[in-house]
């Protein structure tokens, strides 16, 4: 783990990126481990702990498989017809090296239907390991920089 | 338009039409501020969200950038928040604390009572200027039901109390989930955009016909997590008996035997077992508290109620308490929050927040669905001036108990936005 360079962690990013911007939902799954957890806070609370606050996603791997069965159903109707995106990943850091903990920039372009663009900016924060070799997702948070979704309205995409 | 043309309600010929101008027109919303929203009851806020003197938070209801505090003595209050020298608003912040409250644009200064404390340079104002004239100003009326802080913009308004009526029964029910009668709202607010008119909300807020197919995918979610979802009996479409009830005022609700997760005492897998007893513990204490046959009703009912106009409590998956401001015809800003028993254990939190995450909020499992419904709504309203009438008839030939799949509840929202619009 001590061998782990910045470019590595980037490429896994871009990786991870290019599948959820192509909407291979199964395919990114494989990349979490089996306890990996996905979480989004509130706006306004973007410091917590989902034990004790409000979180707009606060995902258990079981939910998060729930969550990829239910957008690759077309009866999530807030995703069908699915929304494009475009995922911008920069300001890659290594933060910490044991545990591994990897933050970085990120810019979600969103288009939908008739919608103008929505535009989702904030920050990942992410606990890796190295699993036979390959990097895994063991969490994966988003932090939004807008003080309220407001105009963003839902998260029905994997942020 | 004439505002008698909205609501077409022919109960002998079996006729409730909507003409959908009423959620399209500019000018039937600029009319609907003046005559429902500066007329009515609305929420502020929760007396658990400000809890020590100088305690504040800022939003905006009906338009009015508000600041809802506590005073020195530690009293609920709410102010206009806007400097009374040009109008500038003087707390800018979302929340806080504050000893005072500066604008920082000339530098009037008002203490936490909403005195005006110093202004600079006060000499150059003439001898007639009085200070204690320029407080800042608070609505004509505030009043507050159990911890649920409302204005009202009229100051000849009926009491809250007796606005709130036979609703209070519903409000009881949720705080009954604590010993002491207290819930809190817990931190973390889900603040959104629907693209949609507001009342759009507010029948989705309590209209069960929606549930099954809007939803189909959340209720796949819980039948594959192990809870079980029985076939509808004959004539019904849920698999749980739910009525649809008016309350009065415009106020309605559904009252449903429980068939999901719900935090307080009805378990489902999706809790994990470590949970079980606690729920178990809460269960025994609610009844022990408030006997056999209402415990039943607060655990194994769940219930969508809506004060009207803007409010919403949600106990069901979870207890959420949303309100919603009209921004335009076509759009509305929602804010909901969690709210829980201030005795909660904090396994017991965990368990209510994550349920509330199953359904609610903008990431949820079902709201982003009932979004994109508004939102299609909206967009096919588009056609209001060929296609001009939507019929909210279902169960209007029927005698005696209204099922939530049925839209007596709905029409009594309608019938009172139609009264106060037709008001002069």
């Amino acid at each position: 783990m001590n061998e782990i360079r910045r470019a590595e962690v980037e490429d896994f990013l871009y990786h991870e990126a290019a599948l959820l911007d192509a909407w291979r939902l199964d395919d990114w799954l494989a990349l979490l481990t089996e306890d990996a957890t996905y979480r989004v806070p509130s706006n306004d609370e973007p410091q917590s702990d989902p034990k004790n606050a409000l979180f707009t996603i606060a995902d258990d791997i079981r939910r998060i498989r729930a969550r990829v069965a239910r957008l690759k159903d077309p009866h999530a109707h807030a995703e069908f017809p699915r929304s494009r995106t475009r995922r911008l990943i920069s300001n890659v850091r290594i933060v910490e090296l044991q545990p591994l903990v990897v933050e970085a920039n990120f810019v979600i372009y969103r288009f939908r239907g008739n919608d103008d663009v929505r535009q989702y900016v904030g920050r990942y924060r992410y606990g890796l390991e190295r699993r036979e070799g390959k990097l895994r997702i063991k969490s994966r948070e988003a932090i939004l920089d807008a003080m309220e979704l407001a105009s963003l309205g839902t998260v029905s995409f994997i942020l | 338009m004439s505002a008698s043309r909205l609501v077409l309600n022919e109960p002998s010929e079996l006729r409730f039409e909507i003409n959908r101008a009423a959620l399209v027109d500019a000018e039937i919303f600029a009319a609907e501020r003046s005559r429902i929203f500066e007329r009515c009851w609305l929420y502020v806020g929760h007396e658990s969200e400000v809890r020590a003197p100088g305690d504040f938070r800022t939003r905006t209801v009906c338009g009015r950038p508000l600041l809802f505090c506590r005073d020195g003595e530690n009293r609920l209050r709410v102010f206009l928040n806007s400097c009374r020298h040009r109008g500038t608003v003087v707390c800018r912040e979302p929340a806080g604390n504050a000893q005072r409250y500066t604008c920082f644009y000339h530098g009037w200064t008002y203490d936490r009572d909403g005195r005006l404390y110093a202004v600079p340079g006060q000499s150059a104002y003439p001898p007639n200027f009085d200070r204690s004239q320029y407080g800042l100003k608070e609505p004509p009326r505030v009043e507050e039901y159990r911890g649920f802080v409302f204005l009202n913009f009229d100051a000849n308004a009926t009491a809250l109390g007796d606005y709130l009526g036979k609703a209070t029964e519903y409000i009881d029910l949720v705080l009954d989930q604590s010993p002491s009668g207290r819930m809190e709202v817990i931190h973390g607010t889900q603040e959104y955009d629907i693209r949609a008119n507001w009342k759009l909300l507010v029948e989705n807020s309590f209209d069960d016909y929606h549930l099954l197919t809007t939803h189909s995918t959340w209720l796949d979610y819980l039948k594959s997590s192990g809870v079980e979802v029985k076939r509808p009996e004959k004539g019904h479409l849920l698999p749980s008996h739910g009525l649809g009830k008016d309350l009065g005022n415009g106020h309605g609700t559904t009252d449903n035997v429980n068939f999901r997760g719900r935090p307080v005492a009805a378990w489902i897998p999706i809790y994990g077992d470590a949970a079980k007893p606690e729920l178990e513990r809460i269960r025994s204490e609610i009844t022990r508290r408030v006997g056999e046959e209402r415990a039943r009703r607060v655990c194994d009912t769940n219930r969508n109620l809506l004060i009207f106009p803007n409010l919403v409590l949600l106990d069901g998956s979870s207890v959420s308490v949303r309100s919603f401001q009209p921004v335009a015809p076509d759009r509305m800003r929602v804010r909901a929050w969690a709210l829980g028993p201030v005795e909660e254990t904090p396994l017991a939190r965990q368990v209510r927040l994550d349920s509330f995450l199953t359904f609610y909020g903008p990431g949820g499992f079902a709201t982003p669905d009932d979004i994109a419904a508004l939102e299609s709504v909206q967009e096919g309203l588009g056609t209001y001036k060929e296609v001009q009438w939507s019929p909210l008839t279902r169960g209007i030939a029927k005698q005696g108990e209204q099922l939530n799949t049925d839209e007596a509840h709905l029409r009594a929202f309608w019938v009172q936005w139609d009264k106060l619009m037709r008001a002069a």
